[in-house]
């Protein structure tokens, strides 16, 4: 079986910007790749472009086994696409919406009709047919936009941020057909800026600045040695005055990072330390405090490299701002 | 090519069903103006309320001031009986034309001696000053020819000019203005809708959504075109009838022309929707930029202004503006009886203007879509 999505040495320029800089991936069908990024990162683009709406400036890239730029009238019928602001048309019903989308992607009508009924039961959203789209919820405006982007059984679907929002139960369940779907074999491409959403991809890229950073499962990210260098551990503190104690720990020399994550603390510290992080906490008289070792969480990860990225590209860039 | 041109078209016509307020408005909107311009809009002016100040009172006098009023122009509203009053009933606004017999009328003209009557036009209105002076002219000199054909023993003045005015015999201002009317509605209408149509897509981000799908630009230009072509051709029909039932208006030429060479009016406003569409990423700005084509539409058009008074430039411009043409078409039509070979250029200069705009606009759209 071929990989669902091959790109190679993507870029895409708007004159001087590069919004898009030599991305390279490869996703298997079945799948869940998420893909983050801070906003103006260059997702949208991407997308864009595996879409075949919008031609690289070089590289190449296959979707379904189709050239983007030379078979892109094929690969729009062979992905489902869903944005983020749920493109439906609100004075429609939401039967009007389905058969709409039916009739664009060409389903002979006993097929449509059949595919229209499947799609209802996927999503469940059985009991509205006849509401106008206008008139549904925000969760349910998004199953209506999924079941539209599914009614014409693609393999691949883009998910742009579906998840933006909504409210917390949506988002569950939402995730759940998306579990679902990728069990029959459906490949799914989702961006999102939430890291439990993140943590449920089997895939996970990173772009910043244009460029993919990393692209591995959530597991290979957490054990880059650029993330928890081989003298470092991370550990969680819980302690009391959790700001308080937040400063005090950035002042000892030992810890290289420590921010506040819920109710307690995740500090990057050398290894070795944890005894030595008890007995100074105590003496700063924040009591005894209970220090574990953790592995890295995946937003850990992200600012990980964000942070080393950053710091690169001051080393790189400082000489032309010398001149 | 045309992929998904019918799912567009089916969708277009539940958006116009499920929006009866823009129906009914599409409807209600030309039944006003019609009414407005039809009815409430005359361009000839009679009854200018005139001030007469008589310094001569005698029945020679008076004979030149029934002349005036039985002309029907011209109604006494003031007898001022000085000159400071006659100025200042103009002033006021009370009179727009002031008469000013002396006192020896009748005495130099008995003896055979020029006279010299004073005339006082209140010219801040423009049109009615025109017509006042024009008319207050034809009557002197109808007064004057009719005291040298005495003089001369002649009963009748040697040249008599008989006018027949053809095709509006009572230079009535609605058979002048509906027959434009029904263009400028027609252009109103479908531009405003199709512009919205689109404009509404790239709005809510469907246009995007649209073109992940197989649908091809044709056929989406095409079903977005295709049901407001039938409402403008729907509308004309309306307004043609509220113009023929309501208005009295008869359509002397040929039905069949007419709704022929409207087509082609029609796919040229269908086109500057397009192209509105194409400029205006909101429905805001699709308004403001089809004020921008519509004003000079409704000014230099003819609709109302004649085109032959306007400067050089502002005639070559409004050449350029597809409504000239449909209105001289709707007029020759309409009024004169004319036939296919009498209006052939007017349309084909009108096919030519709308190609231009709607391939304009059918590649701008491509572009805006990529």
């Amino acid at each position: 079986m071929p990989p669902a999505i091959v790109a190679r040495g993507l870029t895409r320029r708007f004159g001087h910007f590069t919004a898009v800089n030599d991305v390279s991936l490869q996703i298997e069908e079945g799948d869940i790749y998420g893909f983050l990024g801070p906003n103006g990162s260059g997702k949208t683009t991407l997308i864009r472009m595996l879409c075949g709406l919008l031609r690289p400036s070089s590289g190449s890239a296959t979707v379904m086994g189709l050239d983007t730029v030379k078979e892109s009238e094929q690969i729009k019928r062979a992905i489902g696409y869903m944005s983020q602001q749920f493109s439906l048309y609100r004075d429609l019903t939401v039967l009007e919406n389905l058969k709409f989308y039916a009739r664009i992607y060409g389903l002979r009508r006993s097929r449509a009709r059949r595919r229209i009924e499947d799609v209802i039961g996927i999503v469940g959203i059985g009991d509205y047919r006849g509401h106008l789209a206008r008139e549904l919820s925000g969760g349910w405006r998004q199953r209506l936009a999924l079941a539209c982007s599914l009614v014409h059984e693609p393999r691949l679907m883009f998910l742009d941020e579906p998840t933006a929002g909504i409210d917390p139960v949506a988002r569950r369940e939402l995730w759940n057909l998306l579990f679902d779907l990728a069990g029959q074999g459906v490949t799914f491409f989702v961006t999102t800026h939430y890291m439990d959403e993140a943590e449920r991809c089997s895939h996970i890229g990173y772009i910043y600045f244009s460029n993919l950073i990393v692209s591995g499962t959530p597991n290979e990210l957490k054990q880059l040695p650029e993330v928890t260098p081989r003298e470092a551990v991370r550990l969680e503190i819980r302690a009391p005055r959790l700001a308080s104690a937040m400063r005090a720990l950035n002042s000892f020399d030992y810890v290289l990072d420590a921010t506040i994550f819920a109710d307690s603390l995740h500090v990057l510290a050398q290894t070795n330390t944890e005894e030595r992080l008890q007995r100074d906490l105590a003496r700063e008289g924040f009591g005894e405090v209970q220090v574990i070792r953790i592995p890295p969480s995946l937003e850990d990860v992200f600012v990980t490299l964000t942070r080393k990225r950053d710091t690169d590209r001051a080393g790189t860039t400082a000489p032309a701002e010398a001149l | 090519m045309l992929w998904g041109i019918g799912a567009v078209i089916y969708k277009e016509f539940i958006h116009i069903v499920r929006d009866p307020i823009t129906l009914f408005l599409m409807l209600l909107i030309p039944g006003i103006q019609l009414t407005i311009f039809g009815f409430a809009i005359d361009l000839e002016v009679k009854h200018i309320p005139t001030a007469v100040y008589n310094l001569d009172g005698r029945p020679e006098s008076r004979q030149l001031v029934d002349a005036f009023v039985n002309s029907a122009y011209f109604k006494i509203v003031a007898t001022p009986l000085s000159n400071d009053a006659l100025v200042s009933s103009i002033v006021r606004g009370e009179a727009k034309i002031g008469l000013k017999i002396p006192p020896d009328y009748t005495d130099r003209l008995l003896l055979g001696q020029d006279v010299t009557v004073q005339l006082l036009i209140d010219g801040s209105d423009s049109t009615v000053a025109m017509q006042g002076l024009n008319v207050a002219n034809a009557i002197a000199l109808r007064q004057s020819l009719s005291i040298v054909s005495r003089s001369l023993n002649r009963e009748q003045p040697p040249i008599e000019l008989r006018p027949r005015v053809l095709f509006n015999p009572d230079m009535k201002t609605v058979n002048f203005m509906v027959p434009g009317l029904v263009g400028l509605v027609m252009q109103l209408v479908t531009m405003l809708l199709t512009a919205f149509a689109i404009v509404r897509e790239k709005e809510t981000g469907t246009l995007e959504q649209l073109m992940v799908t197989p649908v091809s630009r044709f056929g989406l230009m095409l079903g977005k075109l295709i049901p407001y072509a039938c409402i403008g051709a729907i509308e004309t029909t309306f307004v043609l009838s509220l113009m023929r039932f309501l208005f009295g208006v008869h359509i002397a030429g040929s039905l069949w022309l007419l709704a022929g060479f409207s087509l082609i009016f029609l796919f040229t406003t269908l086109g500057l929707g397009l192209l509105v569409s194409t400029i205006a990423e909101n429905q805001v700005q699709a308004m403001q930029v089809a004020f921008v084509i519509i004003l000079p539409s409704v000014l230099l058009s003819g609709f109302v202004f004649p085109q032959e008074n306007m400067p050089k430039v502002i005639y070559w411009a409004s050449q350029l503006i597809p409504l000239t043409y449909f209105i001289r078409i709707l007029r020759g039509i309409i009024m004169r009886g004319a036939g296919f070979y009498d209006l052939w250029p007017q349309a084909a200069i009108l096919a030519v203007i709308g190609l231009t705009v709607l391939v304009t606009s059918a590649l701008r759209f491509r572009k805006t879509l990529s």
